[in-house]
């Protein structure tokens, strides 16, 4: 077993690759009582269409977060109860581009890992448990649909992407999940939940070897082949350079995205990262001049965010909240990010930011949760998450400015928009 | 983990929580106050305008910068509701000293920042700036009305409003829209002056800093902080149980219906009723979850809470409109069998290992941890996580049977669809 220690910020890691290819990372944390897994699968909502066994499937939307439901059904009865039982804390959820099973717990923990790998591993459902989940997930999506932060943001990504199957919600609609049957199930759990294709990370104070141990015992000896996927063609160009709904808010709301260039895995992957989130942070972040000028005059308020996000084949840039004026708004951080571009980033504006930002970046580190999702994000698209204060050293206000160059322009924004439904 | 909690100066409490195993350091400042109509709007506002400026940092952008250079320091103004009492304030996070490149100590200068805050804001005239005030009245607005965007959240709040018609529970932590609107700013920097000098205030840290060097920063962070006749925290007076239970309906044009059920509480064995909620429907291991979804599949959703300071159970589950009467009853069926002990030994154990792991876990996040303290301070309680987890441990079948038999339907509230349009 492999153990790396991060001097700079204070953590080791052990890491081991099964002979069924699995990954294995255990992040140790001494002096805490509560430990925590989350086994991971390289299979998400957007990986709808793969090649198995030489033919090319077309898979329901909403099908992978309908399977990590059903995942949770054994011959036996149901996992979650039996974690539960010993006072785990079990859930999962299901990304864009990974599925991922977890729980935290004080007592019991190898038993509870045990569980965890073993009803991962194993399929079982029936048509009738099938069907039953409809209900379930049906009022899931009527929830999310009633949530305005969901529309807005899904909505955003197919005004966004052409082709690119970012542009599928996650959970799917009532009508396409009504086509998922336990043999659909079954092909995609042999197709994305073979060891090969997953990676556990088990964060707290437990001896790695046992985990490594455990994992030899209760997971399949063999694993299946990499399956290739199709995310759709992508253009340069979005669908939509505008998107609205009325809903019953209270406000009108906006989110305004970029499509930017997307990285292909690799070291640089995360150091697009770093360069992403610093762009953003200059650009409109809580210290920027723009925030600050936006706020002043009401456009918008403590609700106004932002973030940069990527997955693989794709890359995106957004920021809103409520603003009665989006248009505006928008205008505006176009505008900034033009000037920035031909006047370049302040230098000591961008050390206070990078400072900033690499203290949120180790502030990270207090969560579990934040570190295994690092971990397996790392894992998936090839870089070392833990290694961020070397990259944060290397980089520079003029590659900020680059990106924002590239990337932050009016003809890759788009504008989502919820309105007000008049009563 | 061992809490010590001293008095600095008259209302004035540090409770001071050592942790190295953590990356950063937490300080929270908390005005514990009696939550009432009249003053929980601008109590709500005085946090946001303080966030505005102080002397020192007189703006957003020379706060931010000042926040940046301390390694991207975060502090937060809160705002909370306490059994019947409100608590105002700031949280502050910061990496911990061991962990800045250059050994900055980071303690002093983020506990004087915080002390400015509260005690030296920017003023003019003799009053909070007017711009500032007016931005954040705005905001506040909002952010009342917004609730509404939550439907889960807004279909919450209704039902704890019609349940506790007339009693401090049921007003709103941010106050109400209409008393926000009519503050003026002269009203406000008054009441801000009586907030401070008056209302208790809780200070708690939590980090690798010694208790004698956190004592000193605070207490020259807080040196001119003025001091008078302290007022007494609120104590909670349990909820009276309604002879029959009311009915509220709401419409609105939403896919899913909101079904909340509130119930009241007639005995006072808290411990026994904590694993009653977590029976019925406190975790994903209970009788609401395993039924009312697993079985019958009639929602995503379906939990309830005990709320301990007012002796009451809330229900909040999101379900198909035409379900409404099977959601009713099903729930009630659940409860009748906590009532009558129908369960298995499993249950009561994972319901007991679900509250221990709550317990124990709360030393491993600064956050839980100073929202826990800060809950025991603001109700006069003085239990670690450890004392409760014991108390739950020592709880009989017979005690949950008995207690949950004092449980009965006060309030149900439900928000349904407007007709399909023509």
């Amino acid at each position: 077993m492999k153990q790396t220690f991060y001097d700079r910020i204070g953590e080791a890691v052990y890491r081991e690759t099964l002979e069924n290819g699995l990954q294995i990372y255990v992040v140790s944390k001494p002096g805490y009582t509560k430990k925590y897994a989350f086994f991971a699968t390289r299979y998400g909502g957007m990986d709808t269409r793969f090649c198995l066994d030489g033919t090319w499937e077309d898979t329901p939307a909403g099908i992978a977060h309908y399977l990590e439901h059903k995942m949770f059904d054994t011959r036996e009865g149901n996992a979650l109860q039996e974690l539960a039982k010993n006072g785990a804390e079990p859930n999962a959820f299901t990304a864009n581009a990974m599925t991922g099973y977890y729980f935290d717990s004080t007592e019991h923990f190898e038993e509870n890992l045990r569980i965890l790998l073993s009803f991962v591993s194993i399929p079982y459902f029936t048509d009738e448990s099938v069907a039953k989940e409809q209900g379930i997930i049906g009022q899931e999506i009527r929830m999310i649909e009633d949530n305005p932060d969901w529309q807005i943001y899904t909505r955003m990504l197919q005004a966004m992407y052409q082709n690119h199957a970012a542009r599928t919600s996650i959970a799917g609609t009532v009508e396409s999940i009504s086509h998922i049957t336990a043999q659909t199930l079954y092909d995609c759990h042999r197709a994305f939940y073979t060891p090969s294709n997953m990676v556990l990370t088990v964060v707290g104070d437990v001896d790695p070897q046992h985990v490594v141990d455990l994992a030899n015992r209760v997971l399949p000896k063999l694993s299946g082949p990499v399956i290739e996927r199709d995310y759709g063609e992508e253009p340069e160009e979005v669908a939509q350079k505008e998107i609205s709904l009325a809903m019953e808010v209270s406000a009108p709301q906006f989110l305004i995205g970029f499509k930017c260039k997307p990285v292909a895995p690799g070291p640089d992957y995360l150091r697009m990262d770093i360069i992403g989130d610093l762009a953003c942070d200059i650009l409109l972040g809580d210290s920027s001049p723009l925030y600050q000028r936006l706020y002043e005059k009401g456009l918008i308020n403590t609700s106004f965010g932002g973030a940069f996000e990527m997955m693989p084949g794709v890359a995106y840039l957004y920021a809103g909240g409520d603003s009665k004026d989006a248009h505006t708004v928008s205008a505006e951080i176009c505008k900034e990010a033009r000037r920035l571009v031909e006047e370049g980033v302040d230098e000591e504006f961008f050390q206070r930011v990078k400072k900033a930002a690499y203290g949120s970046e180790l502030r990270g580190l207090n969560s579990f949760e934040t570190i295994a999702v690092a971990m397996t994000e790392g894992y998936f698209n090839g870089f070392d998450p833990l290694k961020f204060p070397q990259e944060f050293e290397t980089v520079t206000a003029e590659d900020v400015r680059a990106f924002l160059a590239e990337n932050i322009t009016e003809e890759h924004a788009v504008l989502s928009l919820i309105v007000p439904k008049e009563a | 983990m061992e809490a010590n909690r001293i008095q600095l100066a008259d209302g004035v409490y540090l409770t001071y929580l050592p942790g190295r195993k953590f990356k950063t350091s937490l300080l929270s400042a908390q005005f514990v106050t009696p939550l009432q109509q009249e003053t929980a709007g601008a109590n709500a506002l005085i946090s946001a305008v303080l966030r505005r400026g102080t002397v020192g940092c007189p703006d957003m952008g020379a706060l931010s910068a000042k926040l940046d250079s301390l390694y991207g320091a975060s502090i937060d103004y809160t705002v909370r509701k306490k059994g019947e009492n409100q608590c105002v304030g700031f949280v502050a996070g910061f990496i911990d000293d061991r962990f800045a490149p250059q050994n900055e100590k980071l303690l002093e200068p983020v506990s004087g920042l915080l002390g400015e805050l509260i005690c030296d804001p920017i003023t003019r005239h003799g009053r909070f700036v007017p711009e500032y005030f007016e931005s954040e009245k705005t905001n506040l607005v909002d952010a009342i009305r917004s609730i509404l965007n939550d439907k889960r959240d807004y279909a919450d709040a209704r039902l704890l409003q019609s349940l506790c018609k007339e009693e401090a529970y049921a007003i709103p932590r941010l106050g109400s829209e209409k008393d926000v609107e009519k503050l003026q700013p002269q009203k406000l920097y008054a009441q801000y002056k009586k907030l401070i000098s008056t209302a208790r205030l809780e200070l708690l840290y939590c980090g690798s800093a010694d208790l004698e060097r956190v004592e000193q920063a605070l207490r020259a962070a807080f040196s001119t902080l003025p001091r008078e006749r302290v007022e007494e925290i609120a104590v909670a007076l349990p909820h009276i149980g309604r002879e029959k239970a009311q009915y509220v309906e709401e419409q609105m044009d939403v896919t899913q219906g909101k079904l909340g059920m509130g119930f009241s509480c007639g005995s006072d064995d808290t411990a026994a009723l904590l694993m009653g909620n977590t029976l019925f429907g406190g975790s994903s291991n209970s009788k609401l979850f395993l039924n009312v979804r697993e079985k019958l599949s009639l929602c995503y959703y379906a939990s309830s809470v005990y709320h301990r300071q007012k002796g009451l159970i809330t229900v909040s589950s999101g379900i198909e409109f035409e379900n409404y009467q099977k959601s009713y009853d099903e729930i009630l069926a659940q409860l009748a069998a906590v009532q009558q002990g129908d369960w298995e030994d499993w249950e009561i154990e994972g319901a007991k290992a679900t509250l221990l792991n709550a317990y124990t876990s709360m030393n491993d996040s600064q956050g839980k941890l100073e929202n826990f303290y800060l809950g025991q301070a603001a109700t006069g309680h003085t239990e670690t996580p450890s004392e409760l987890a014991e108390e739950v441990m020592q709880v009989t079948p017979e005690r949950i049977c008995q207690a949950m038999q004092t449980v009965k339907l006060d309030t149900v509230y439900f928000l349904k669809g407007k007709e399909a349009a023509e």
